[in-house]
């Protein structure tokens, strides 16, 4: 009736995951009770579940990388802290749990911390960029939230209901089939990970068609801002590669399921096909991860240098170029895995290529600041520390990408060491950089300098303690991953890269104070003109946060960075009125949510054999698509008058607010 | 071919000038879309939908990358030269070429209004579609039962995969065709149900495509 | 939102697989699927052809069927899908090409890599 699942399922018997399984229940069921008593939730089911916006949907992504960055963040504390007890002893976490954490964290901080926020950022920002009032599919964009949510759910599912995967982050074969692996602990990662990742590819379609194909009048594509044209690259890599994922899983799934031999010892079957396959996807994933955040530095560093950006059509070229190039590198993974010195030159040439457009980038980056007016404020000191440090782990990546070194370095504690490097270093400061400085266009507040910069540094001096170590320690010959070790030599080291998991973790509080004491002060720090940073981009011409319509009247482009000169021209004259009319928006659906609903069902179906529910899954799924295709009515009118009366609001506060700077001069 | 070629090009010339307002109804002017302003719904779903099989492509090249390498890895069992029986393969191939022709023959009938061009040409469609599957099913039921499943060896689950991911993205077509003629059937031909025959036609041309590639080097290339 | 105007107007740009409407472009519609229907009939029965055949030389079999496959692909691509090279489909082309791209890197690379690992970790001679 119930499959394989019965009370054994529940860790009874080991008092971590009990413990820390039973408060994420008990926080869980106190927030949607209190919640409910506060009569919230036909708000949040109206704004923001069934929400088609992607403003909105945005705002949900990045909230939902945040919290599960907590749990990633918690998984690597347990593994500092670990490694640095369990020398010549067992320290507190058996095997066969450690290495659940292992593989939990690096599942969760790719696949539902970087990837969601990535997206996140993305998806608040791009339609802005453009000068348009959504992307190309609403509903489909609310369906791919849902369904990443989906997957994190079943991830953390894990926790509480039978156990995770303890083959790392990726499944590697033999260790994920059948005769290895004959737990659940795979089958949740496969089906969390393939689900939330039919959304993200989803996201990917909807975004190239954005980018291409919608655009405010006059915008043509040389004159969209550098983070849209990474946005696109991004978005193209998710759907040339994201593909390669879902057949990959579903060659593991079948192995698990119903005995096909893809990977499997016997009958033929090839686990260095998984290998081949899993990297194909698992290299232009990382850049799908770095070219949003370089868009970020973009933006950032020309905004905040009061400069245009340096070489424009050259970050273009560049940004293109690691797009494609990208996907001819993937064979760096593995190359001690059996090829030959032919191939791994090949490919160790072409990862040593794809450096030079990144280097094109930094350049460009330290040109605008050169000459212009900095401001250091947080998100410029992310920039600035990400340089520094993306160029450090860029350079380990040169190191290893010269095969000899790799054959020592590889599976040490210095690849992992390179790759929080560049992943901390590029993607998550980016994150932040992007977070600090569009925080203001979502919220309509800003965020607290001071404790921004504070976390700035703690991450910072953290993140160099908590690596840098693991760099000495990797040439030292420690192995990753280890549960306990005996070697004398390494210790020290461990110990400092422990001490560094707590300065991040001090940053990682001082961005929650940050966040608290915001809103706490919210009215202080309002944002009343919309552009708080002096904006290069159109996004800072709307009122924060920007109306559901965004703009209204597509504003006509006739240059790149148009809002700045505008805004800054010297014969700069108030522009009149526009005419303002009826805007048509899409109305909200519950498509979304209810199509994850089921997709949660159907996973914990398959995951526990339960084949009845997964029918009943996928019948409701058809359904949901069958109810929503036969709509009537998809939109809904806003009339002119609220449209102008919004309007006027924001330009009255702009005329204001530049009043008063004038009369302040 | 659109009677209105312009010579404009994609995101060229600024036309400059003109009315901001393309979201809305109303007698404002319209913009071209030649100097970047957004496209309609029509070129919008069309491109997405695109993209999308595209994507899809991709993953079916997995497949058949997978299908390769592992095509040798009989484990002593039989390979495609034993079990392929290309006059099966043979009436696939017609069965999926003539769905193909017909689903254009429905295309056309939804653009022109044509009841019996669409209705006739999607009944056609399911047909051949219907009977693509039939003769599949009944060959890989048959190399079951002989003990050919796909668990028998590597080169066999990797022709299940890859043959059954396109016959399963056939059946899921059905289920969508049928879908759009009930859709037309209770809503006449809205601009939106238009969009959504000219996504099914592109996605039943592609499983053509894809079909041309699979009888080509599985069948074609394993029996000979 | 009613885009029948909009449509008129997309000149620059065409969406993929889109088609005549008017009275007498239906004709020229169903000529063009005939048209192809044809020519995809016609290749696919050489390819059976030369696959069974002792005709054709036995080495150049495989390479003559892959030819075959890609001219039937091109014949669906532009008389079933409508992509062609004006400047109105320059988008669907670009699309079309990074798709190709993609899948000759994702089956050569795999077939050359596999290749390669299963040379090399053939088991030494005693």
């Amino acid at each position: 009736m119930f499959g394989k699942l019965t009370w054994d399922a529940i860790p009874f018997d080991q008092p971590i995951p009990l413990a820390a399984g039973g408060i994420v229940v008990v926080v869980i069921l106190g927030v949607v009770a209190f919640v409910a008593i506060k009569g919230w939730i036909p708000y949040l089911w109206r704004e923001w579940i069934t929400s088609v916006d992607h403003k909105r949907i945005g705002v949900m992504y990045v909230t939902l990388a945040a919290v599960m960055l907590l749990r990633g963040f918690i998984d690597a504390i347990m593994m500092r802290s670990q490694q640095a007890l369990a020398f010549q002893s067992q320290g507190y976490l058996p095997p066969e749990h450690y290495n659940q954490i292992f593989s939990a964290h690096g599942t969760i901080m790719i696949f539902f911390v970087a990837m969601p926020f990535v997206i996140g950022l993305m998806n608040i920002v791009v339609p802005l960029q453009l000068g348009v009032r959504d992307v190309a599919f609403p509903t489909l964009n609310s369906v791919s939230f849902w369904l990443t949510a989906t997957g994190a759910l079943l991830i953390n599912l894990s926790l509480v209901v039978g156990e995770f995967s303890r083959t790392g982050w990726l499944p590697f074969p033999p260790l994920s089939e059948l005769t290895y692996s004959p737990d659940v602990g795979v089958d949740y990662y496969l089906w969390g990970v393939q689900i939330s990742g039919v959304g993200t590819v989803m996201t990917g379609v909807n975004f190239v068609t954005t980018i291409l194909k919608i655009h405010a009048p006059g915008m043509t594509y040389m004159r969209m801002p550098v983070f849209c044209w990474t946005a696109l690259a991004a978005n193209l890599v998710i759907v040339a590669a994201f593909p390669v994922l879902t057949a990959t899983l579903a060659m593991l799934t079948l192995d698990r399921y119903l005995g096909f031999h893809f990977f499997t010892n016997e009958a033929g079957g090839n686990m260095m096909m998984f290998m081949n396959l899993i990297w194909i996807w698992g290299h232009p994933e990382v850049y799908i991860l770095v070219l949003p955040a370089f868009g970020v530095f973009s933006e950032v560093v020309s905004t905040l240098s009061r400069k245009p950006l340096f070489g424009y059509r050259s970050m273009v070229w560049a940004t293109l170029a690691i797009c494609v190039i990208s996907y001819m590198v993937w064979l760096h993974h593995f190359f001690t895995m059996g090829a030959g010195p032919n191939v791994n030159a090949v490919f160790g040439i072409a990862s040593m290529i794809i450096a030079v457009p990144t280097g094109v980038k930094i350049f460009n980056w330290m040109f605008t600041m050169y000459g212009g007016r900095v401001h250091y404020a947080s998100p410029m000191l992310w920039s600035i520390g990400f340089m520094v440090t993306f160029v450090i782990g860029g350079l380990t990546g040169v190191l290893v990408a010269v095969v000899p070194a790799d054959f020592m370095l590889h599976n040490s504690l210095f690849q992992v060491a390179h790759f929080h490097n560049v992943i901390i270093g590029g993607v998550l400061f980016g994150m932040f950089a992007g977070y600090t400085f569009w925080f203001p266009k979502a919220f309509g507040f800003r965020l607290h300098e001071g404790w921004g910069k504070a976390a700035f540094w703690c991450w910072f001096f953290g993140f160099y303690l908590a690596f840098m170590p693991l760099y000495v320690v990797g040439l030292m010959g420690m192995t990753r991953r280890m549960q306990h070790y005996d070697v004398p030599e390494w210790r020290p080291w461990l110990l400092v890269a422990a001490v560094g998991a707590v300065v991040i973790l001090a940053g990682i509080l001082c961005q929650v104070t940050q966040l608290v004491v915001s809103i706490r002060h919210r009215e202080e720090l309002r944002d009343v003109t919309g552009d708080p940073w002096m904006g290069r981009s159109l996004e800072w011409s709307t009122s924060s946060p920007p109306p559901a319509f965004n703009f209204a009247v597509l504003p006509h482009v006739e240059s790149r960075d148009d809002y700045w000169r505008r805004e800054h021209a010297p014969d700069r004259r108030p522009e009149p009125e526009p005419q303002y009319h009826a805007i048509e928006m899409p109305r909200n659906s519950a498509t979304g949510f209810v199509c994850a609903f089921f997709a949660t069902f159907g996973g914990f179906g398959m995951i526990w054999h339960i084949w009845w529910l997964v029918i009943l899954a996928l019948v409701g799924a058809f359904a949901t698509f069958v109810v929503f295709a036969w709509r009537d009515r998809t939109e809904y009118e806003i009339p002119a008058e609220e449209v102008a009366r919004i309007d006027r609001a924001n330009r009255l506060a702009r005329a204001q607010a530049r009043a008063q700077l004038q009369a302040a001069e | 071919m659109t009677a209105f070629e312009a010579g404009a090009g994609y995101g060229g010339q600024n036309r400059g000038g003109g009315a901001d307002v393309i979201f809305g109804g109303g007698s404002e002017p319209l913009v071209a879309h030649a100097d970047g302003s957004p496209a309609s719904k029509r070129i919008i779903v069309g491109y997405g939908f695109w993209i999308f099989l595209l994507s899809d492509i991709v993953m079916f090249s997995a497949f058949f990358a997978t299908y390769a390498v592992l095509s040798g890895e009989t484990a002593g069992g039989p390979s495609g030269k034993d079990l392929f029986n290309l006059t099966n393969v043979a009436i696939e191939t017609a069965c999926l070429l003539l769905s193909s022709f017909t689903c254009g023959i429905a295309s056309i009938g939804a653009r022109a209004r044509d009841a019996l061009m669409y209705y006739g040409g999607m009944a056609l469609t399911l047909l051949f579609g219907a009977a693509f599957l039939y003769f599949e099913i009944h060959e890989l039921g048959s190399l079951i039962e002989q003990g050919a499943g796909p668990s028998r060896s590597a080169f066999l689950s990797a022709f299940f995969a890859l043959v059954g991911c396109h016959g399963l993205h056939v059946s899921l077509g059905l289920l969508w065709l049928l879908t759009m003629v009930a859709q037309v059937f209770a809503k006449g031909y809205r601009p939106d149900i238009l969009r959504r025959v000219l996504c099914f036609g592109l996605f039943w041309h592609t499983l053509d495509i894809i079909w041309v590639a699979i009888f080509t080097v599985v069948y074609l290339l394993g029996a000979g | 939102m009613s885009q029948s105007d909009l449509e008129i107007l997309d000149h620059g740009d065409a969406a993929p697989g889109d088609e005549p409407a008017g009275r007498h472009e239906v004709v020229e519609g169903l000529l063009g699927y005939l048209v192809g229907l044809f020519l995809a009939t016609l290749i696919t029965a050489v390819a059976f052809f030369v696959a069974g055949t002792n005709l054709v030389w036995g080495p150049s079999i495989p390479i003559a069927l892959v030819v075959l496959a890609i001219a039937q692909i091109g014949v669906h691509l532009v008389f079933f899908i409508h992509i062609t090279t004006g400047p109105d489909n320059a988008n669907n082309v670009l699309a079309l090409a990074f798709g190709v791209l993609i899948v000759m890197l994702i089956i050569i690379g795999s077939l050359w890599i596999m290749a390669n690992l299963s040379h090399n970790m053939m088991p030494m001679a005693m």
